[in-house]
């Protein structure tokens, strides 16, 4: 079933253009059986063009691509019947209830009626839409349609499972389940590829993770070896009340060796390459009459390496100072 | 057999979810009778004239029956994106297409025979030739189906498939010999009638219910068939090069 080793997904050289736009630039990734498997990117970064061309939506200018070892290059088609796609907008019929979608969509895959419907069945009770199943797709809220879509994704049991910002725009709530669905899932031997913008979701779920920017990826790595490159770096945020104003600037004036960002109204973060020292810091901003309500230690994240790997917050920065410059 | 179980899934789905539809069914029946009735109280001749008028019903049956769903199922499920849920289906897309534009050949089939049935209470339909007349039917429709759909897969929103089917439908009708002979045009506007799909099936209707072609039946129904399969083929290119891109 496989080729090289164990992959679920091998691409070799993908390339695809939009005009002038370098949708995806050359890319090379792979992804083991059974693995959760994260594209991590800004929006237009080329992780939902990367997906329509593993799954046969769209064509590659260049490039390889093997699913379940079968090259899928030259015919798309050829393993279609491996994958189950849930796409970033929930794209069912909605003149038909949420039965019958998924009835269809398993005859799309060749399931004989007894079979679609009892897997039908057995899906709607296992995402909690037993209760709506003879209700229009039209009618269902957000969170119930994306359900609904990640039930049709796999009515066929797929082994390899692409989902692309399957959180995106839905209640709290029904994120948490639809997270938990898709642990479960992989949990029972399903491969998934999974696109998200969401950082701390890919951090959350993903035993792997690329991050792409401009159609590159720029990084792959497990989730510790990613987070091992926080080690030794250290970061406190203060909650400061009344004169927050140009705190930053006068905090690395008189703490060369600390970092320091404004993160929100009225707080600011430092960081350091060794521990840092909180009582001097409070100290400081209370003399300039500041008043500092809390001081919390903060786990560096998995955002400040995306950041640290791709500089894309740079980048914004350096795009609003050209902007402003050439205005003025 | 797994891609058959699609097929008639998806023809099934159509059917239910467009075609079985209260509006598309009056719409089936109602326009067929508005046409007949006016072409027979327009034509004041009584009686006589609705074995002459029986042909140009049918086909403008076939015709609007056929064409004016596919921007409904194709083009308006494409905009949609349920049309990608068919696209990642492992079906051949021949295969899918055929699907998709099954249930649209069978509509209006079903609309041809709606003048057929209305004229039985007027006429004596006794010396129509029914084995030439009913492949007719279904390759007209099948004709007008791929026309349908080629326009359908040509445009990207469901008004410019309802614009784009008018500005081919209306000039066909008066161009293909249904109610003017082909003769009696301009002879610069000639080339244009004998380059339409419905020029060639007005004649085996003609033919079949007057016995009056003016062409060879065999070279009638094979370029109705020519111009199924090039219509279906060019139809499949759009689709993989602006669907599929």
């Amino acid at each position: 079933m496989t080729s090289n080793g164990n992959f679920a997904i091998e691409v070799r050289g993908l390339a695809k253009r939009f005009g002038e736009v370098q949708a995806v630039a050359g890319t090379d990734f792979e992804v083991r059986e059974g693995e959760l498997f994260g594209f991590l990117g800004p929006n237009g970064a080329g992780k939902t063009t990367t997906i329509n061309m593993l799954t046969g939506l769209a064509r590659a200018d260049a490039g390889t691509i093997r699913i379940a070892g079968i090259d899928c290059s030259k015919n798309p088609k050829a393993a279609q019947h491996l994958m189950g796609v849930v796409p970033d907008e929930s794209n069912l019929y909605p003149e038909l209830s949420g039965f019958d979608n998924l009835s269809f969509c398993g005859a799309l895959y060749g399931m004989a009626k007894p079979v679609r419907e009892a897997r039908a069945r057995e899906l709607l009770d296992r995402f909690g839409l037993a209760q709506a199943a003879g209700r229009k797709f039209a009618g269902y809220s957000r969170g119930m349609k994306r359900k609904l879509t990640i039930a049709a994704g796999i009515i066929h049991a797929p082994p390899i499972l692409f989902l692309d910002e399957p959180t995106t725009g839905i209640d709290v709530a029904s994120a948490r389940q639809i997270r938990q669905l898709i642990a479960d899932l992989n949990a029972g031997g399903t491969t998934i590829f999974l696109t998200t913008h969401y950082i701390e979701e890919a951090e959350r779920l993903c035993q792997r993770i690329a991050f792409i920017v401009q159609g590159r990826i720029v990084r792959t790595d497990t989730v510790e070896d990613l987070m091992r490159q926080t080690d030794g770096r250290y970061a406190v945020q203060f909650a400061v009340s009344n004169g927050a104003a140009g705190l930053c600037e006068a905090i690395v004036a008189e703490f060369p060796n600390l970092q320091c960002q404004a993160v929100a109204d009225g707080a600011v973060r430092v960081e350091s390459r060794e521990p840092v020292r909180i009582g001097p810091v409070v100290r400081f901003i209370e003399d300039r009459g500041a008043e500092v309500s809390e001081a919390r230690k903060i786990r560096p994240s998995l955002e400040d390496v995306f950041v640290e790997v791709t500089g894309i917050e740079a980048t914004a920065m350096k795009q609003e100072k050209a902007k402003m410059g050439a205005g003025a | 057999m797994k891609a058959w179980i699609a097929f008639w899934n998806i023809l099934a789905k159509d059917f239910r979810a467009y075609y079985l539809k209260p509006p598309n069914i009056s719409w089936g029946l109602i326009f067929p009778l508005a046409w007949t009735g006016m072409f027979f109280i327009r034509s004041g001749a009584g009686l006589d004239s609705v074995p002459a008028l029986l042909p140009g019903v049918i086909a403008v049956s076939v015709l609007f029956g056929t064409t004016s769903l596919l921007s409904v199922t194709v083009t308006f499920e494409k905009k949609g994106r349920s049309f990608e849920r068919l696209l990642l289906a492992p079906i051949p897309l021949e295969l899918l297409m055929l699907a998709k534009t099954a249930g649209a050949i069978l509509f209006g089939v079903a609309n041809a025979f709606v003048p057929v049935v209305m004229a039985a209470f007027l006429m004596d339909l006794s010396a129509v030739n029914w084995p030439t007349l009913i492949p007719a039917i279904v390759l007209i429709a099948i004709s007008s189906t791929f026309l349908g759909l080629f326009i359908a897969v040509s445009v990207s929103e469901v008004f410019e498939a309802q614009t784009f089917s008018n500005f081919f439908r209306f000039p066909m009708l008066f161009l293909c010999g249904l109610f003017f002979p082909i003769e009696q045009l301009p002879v610069w506007l000639r080339p244009l009638s004998y380059a339409l799909p419905l020029t060639y099936g007005a004649d085996v209707l003609h033919g079949s219910i007057h016995r009056l072609p003016h062409m060879p039946l065999a070279l009638d129904f094979g370029l109705l068939a020519a111009f199924c399969a090039v219509l279906f083929a060019l139809s499949l290119r759009n689709i993989r090069r602006k669907w599929i891109a």
